[in-house]
């Protein structure tokens, strides 16, 4: 059991790493410990938990503006911006589903630490997109900022995207200023029945390609159709394209969707109650969960990847894996991100996977595996030599001396 | 105008045949510059005040020319500064009188245009216009919209992470990127991102957007392309005061509109460009805004009804929505046309683009005011109202002596009081040479530090665009210096469990 510290403040954080590098020690970078599961397992010396450093520091709605320290409870502010009719817009999963924990949501700073983004992430961008200010401490034990509170800022270079998605690897962020939006009045959602997923991709690519304004596409097959814990929708293969917006906006779109869609196949429509269920099933990854209800077929500890690759691939990339292994699949982002559940195995079938993104592009990350596999394979996407030695030039700017999260993402960095 | 620029290093100026006999042999034919005359065009981006002539300029048409002019570059020490269509309005793009010019312009190919994944695949020199240009038969578009689209490339929107009116809604250079082929100053070529979506490691695509050519020179972009909204109005409403305009637009999006677009105009800007395009804007207000809405008929026509029940919560005196496409073009046109219009009534001037958070404008209006009386020098303000980007702008009259050195303080003052009220240096213009003697107002020295020690992970020698957006250079190895006092336990205090 490593040395558990925890910051009071910033300023303790700062102390913490300073102290970790005058005794050589490496530091687990925690939160609430929700996504802890996912990369390499790397045993560190202490942990540093942030779960303390919580509270919202600025709220503006009117400015679509919040601030808050890296431990606040994402679930905190999600409620604090619904009192304003505001939301996230990028639409962070919930990892206790897949994971079968009761972390909950998480932080502030590990969503954005993990750059993790829903169904809307095809119309309002990702987490990233939203991250517009950040206070942080380096590996090099040295409190710095970037960006601003404002939403158009050229000021310096954009720190920010290089935190999202770096796993804690680079700095310790201590305070967060992000980018809120107006909640959508009202939302429903068009489901098309019985498509083959060639056929759910096209019809995907028509809706995107059209002036809707779809904020959510996705395609289950019939056998995570049933998974969706909207009852009435199961039944066959469903493809379900979501518009949100103002009531007479949603109607108009949702006649023009129709007549666009009416082509592929049976179609029907959800209220706003079973849209909004059936989207956070779909953010949330609940068809892969690893406790609930669960049909023989989908027991928990398959292997689950995560699979970002251009939409119009997306059918070919899960055909050359459902040929090879027993492997259930899903289709978010109009097709460009696939969540495929495997039957365990020695390598999670990573070969097989990295072997079909090297034929339709994209990235794949193993998202949950037994430690033992995550420990033998490369969970994040192997690099180029080129995009590595960069990769490992920019951790070493941060952090030279590997103390926080190291070998979190690659050996090395 | 006058900025400090890293010394010319003598040694390179005396090799400087030999280098431009080298560049040749890498670019044949008409590729390379080196008559004074002809290298006359170059010697200045859109921030005209500072000139400088290359040591020589560079056009290379392929990527692996622009992988063998860096490796030699980086080999020999010479500096290189990159440059599209040299449009930038902070001098991103000054040459140097030792550096190398890499021109980027004969990169204007459109390699590929999905439609199925919604995304074109450009070379740098492309217009940011001729992309929208490229796919608008299918009824789609590329959303930045900088107000020089016609001229400026996506090789220097990348650099520059530029916006334009509609960002609000859609989103700066960044957040419509999807991947970029690019060549380190080593003359190594890395591509990132790709026809996905976001990045499976660091997103280097995310730091090289809008750091001003200092990382890498890119030499094909990946850019989403949107489907074209079915239709839009446009609201122009005038207020008795800055105030009142201010809380309307708060009122807006407090009532969850994100218009595609919102505009605010001063009553110098109002009358200038009113007396220029005949607009038909009100001449008796003191702030103007123009609040644009897209999308699906039904929408655009219920938003518009709302926001004129907004307007007039808000004591607007006049309230016009537009009834045709002609009336909403023209409703732009006075806003489009506002640079040039105050340029019609001032022999210079000098536009400015701090940010601030939006709640502050009146505060920063009447602070502007008092400095415009100080230093003796008019200002019209544009601002893009939804997003608290500023655009002062500064007349005066570069022939008076000492007018301009004046109008540099003013705005520099400007700029600090944008810091002040919790703002930033610059919104979309970026920093440049213009505004980098600034960056200390905004950023400590560590935080400078950090930014400057990325510049190291991409360019060792620090030879890629050197002098721009930071103040101090400093070398890579004392940047990455590390000063642990071994055997200390700071802060032993910390509760430990």
């Amino acid at each position: 059991m490593s040395d558990t510290l925890r910051p009071r403040d910033a300023k303790d954080v700062e102390a913490a790493v300073q102290s970790a590098l005058a005794e050589g020690k490496t530091m687990e970078i925690v939160g609430h410990g929700s996504k802890r599961a996912i990369g390499r397992p790397a045993q560190s010396d202490l942990t540093l938990d942030l779960s303390t450093l919580s509270g919202v520091t600025l709220y503006e709605p009117q400015e679509l503006v919040l601030s808050a320290k890296a431990g606040t409870p994402l679930a905190e502010i999600e409620a604090l911006l619904a009192a304003k009719d505001q939301q996230l817009a990028f639409e962070p999963m919930n990892c206790a589903a897949i994971f079968g924990g009761a972390a909950g949501p998480g932080t502030i700073g590990g969503a954005l630490a993990a750059n993790v983004s829903g169904p809307r992430r095809i119309k309002s961008g990702a987490a990233r997109d939203h991250f517009l200010g950040v206070c942080a401490v380096s590996g090099r034990g040295e409190t710095f900022k970037s960006g601003g509170r404002v939403v158009k800022n050229v000021t310096g270079y954009d720190l920010c995207k290089l935190m999202a998605g770096s796993w804690g690897t680079l700095a310790v962020m201590t305070e967060l200023t992000i980018k809120v939006l107006p909640r959508p009045e009202t939302e429903q959602t068009l489901l098309i029945r019985g498509l083959e997923p060639g056929q759910a991709i096209t019809a995907m690519t028509a809706a995107m390609g059209s002036s809707c304004d779809v904020s959510g596409a996705a395609h289950l097959p019939a056998e995570v159709a049933v998974r969706v814990p909207a009852g009435e929708i199961a039944g066959g293969a469903i493809t379900a394209l979501r518009l949100e917006g103002f009531s007479p906006s949603v109607a108009e779109r949702m006649r023009m969707l129709e007549a666009l869609m009416r082509p592929f196949g049976e179609l029907a429509s959800t209220d706003e109650t079973i849209s909004r269920r059936f989207w956070a099933a779909i953010r949330d990854v609940a068809p892969f969960a690893a406790e609930g209800p669960a049909p023989p077929a989908l027991e928990d500890e398959r292997a689950l990847w995560r699979v970002s690759t251009a939409p119009s691939r997306g059918a070919e990339f899960a055909a050359i894996i459902a040929n090879a292994a027993h492997v259930h699949i899903f289709y978010d982002w109009a097709g460009g991100l696939i969540w495929l559940a495997l039957d365990p195995s020695h390598d999670a079938g990573a070969a097989l996977i990295r072997g079909a993104v090297a034929a339709t592009g994209g990235h794949a990350t193993l998202i949950r595996a037994p430690p033992s596999v995550r420990a033998a394979i490369e969970v994040f996407p192997p690099q180029d030599p080129s995009v590595a030695a960069l990769t490992k030039r920019v951790k070493d700017s941060f952090d030279p001396r590997g103390v926080l999260n190291p070998g979190r993402m690659w050996a090395g960095v | 105008m006058s900025v400090a620029m890293p010394l010319p290093d003598q040694t390179v100026l005396a090799r400087r045949e030999r280098i431009v006999a080298a560049l040749r042999d890498i670019v044949p034919g008409e590729g390379v510059i080196a008559a004074e005359r002809e290298m006359r065009p170059y010697e200045t981006d859109g921030l005209t005040a500072y000139r400088q002539l290359p040591m020589v300029v560079v056009l290379p048409e392929t990527t692996q020319q622009v992988s063998r002019i860096l490796a030699f570059c980086h080999a020999e020490g010479i500096k290189v500064v990159p440059r599209g269509a040299g449009t930038s309005l902070s001098g991103g793009a000054l040459p140097l009188s030792d550096g190398v010019l890499l021109g980027m312009a004969k990169f204007n190919r459109i390699r590929e245009i999905d439609f199925a994944n919604r995304l074109a695949v450009v070379e740098p020199g492309v217009t940011n216009l001729a992309v929208t240009q490229a796919v608008e038969h299918a009824g789609f578009y590329y959303a930045p919209d900088p107000s020089s689209q016609i001229a400026c490339t996506i090789g220097g929107n990348v650099a520059e992470n530029s916006g334009g009116v509609h960002c609000l809604k859609y989103g700066m250079t960044t957040n419509n990127l999807l991947g970029c082929e690019l060549v380190l100053m080593t003359g190594e070529v890395v591509r990132l991102g790709g026809k996905h979506l976001d990045a499976g490691g660091y997103d280097l695509l995310g730091v090289v957007t809008g750091s001003v050519g200092l990382l890498g020179v890119v030499t094909e972009i990946t850019v989403r392309i949107l489907k074209k909204p079915d239709g839009a109005r446009a609201v122009l409403i005038g207020f008795a005061s800055s105030e009142d305009a201010g809380q309307c637009v708060g009122k807006v999006i407090g009532a969850g509109i994100i218009p595609a677009g919102m505009e605010m105009m001063d009553r110098p800007a109002i009358r200038a460009a009113e007396e220029f395009v005949h607009a038909g804007y009100p001449l008796d207000v003191d702030a103007l805004l123009i609040v644009e809405v897209d999308g699906p008929r039904a929408e655009v026509d219920h938003l518009i009804m709302r926001l004129e029940v907004i307007a007039h919560s808000c004591r607007a005196v006049t309230c016009r929505a537009s009834r045709s496409e002609e009336e909403r073009l023209l409703f732009w046109a006075g806003r489009k046309a506002a640079f040039p219009a105050v340029g019609r009534i001032s022999p210079d001037y000098y536009c400015m683009d701090g940010t601030i958070p939006r709640a502050r404008l009146p505060q920063v209006l009447k602070r502007m005011r008092e400095l415009s009386e100080t230093y003796g020098l008019a200002v019209a303000n544009v601002f893009h109202a939804g997003d608290g980007n500023l655009h002062p702008l500064i007349l005066y009259d570069a022939n008076r002596p000492g007018e301009l050195e004046r109008t540099e303080k003013f705005g520099a003052d400007i700029l600090r009081l944008c810091v002040e009220v919790g703002g930033v240096l610059t919104g979309e213009h970026g920093v440049g040479v213009e505004k980098r003697d600034l960056m200390p107002v905004m950023f400590s020295e560590a935080d400078l530090n950090q930014q400057q020690r990325i510049k190291c992970a991409f360019d060792d020698k620090g030879l890629l665009n050197p002098g721009k957006v930071f103040p101090t250079l400093h070398r890579c190895a004392e940047l990455g210096r590390m000063h642990v006092h071994a055997g200390r336990v700071a802060f032993p205090d910390i509760p430990r469990f």
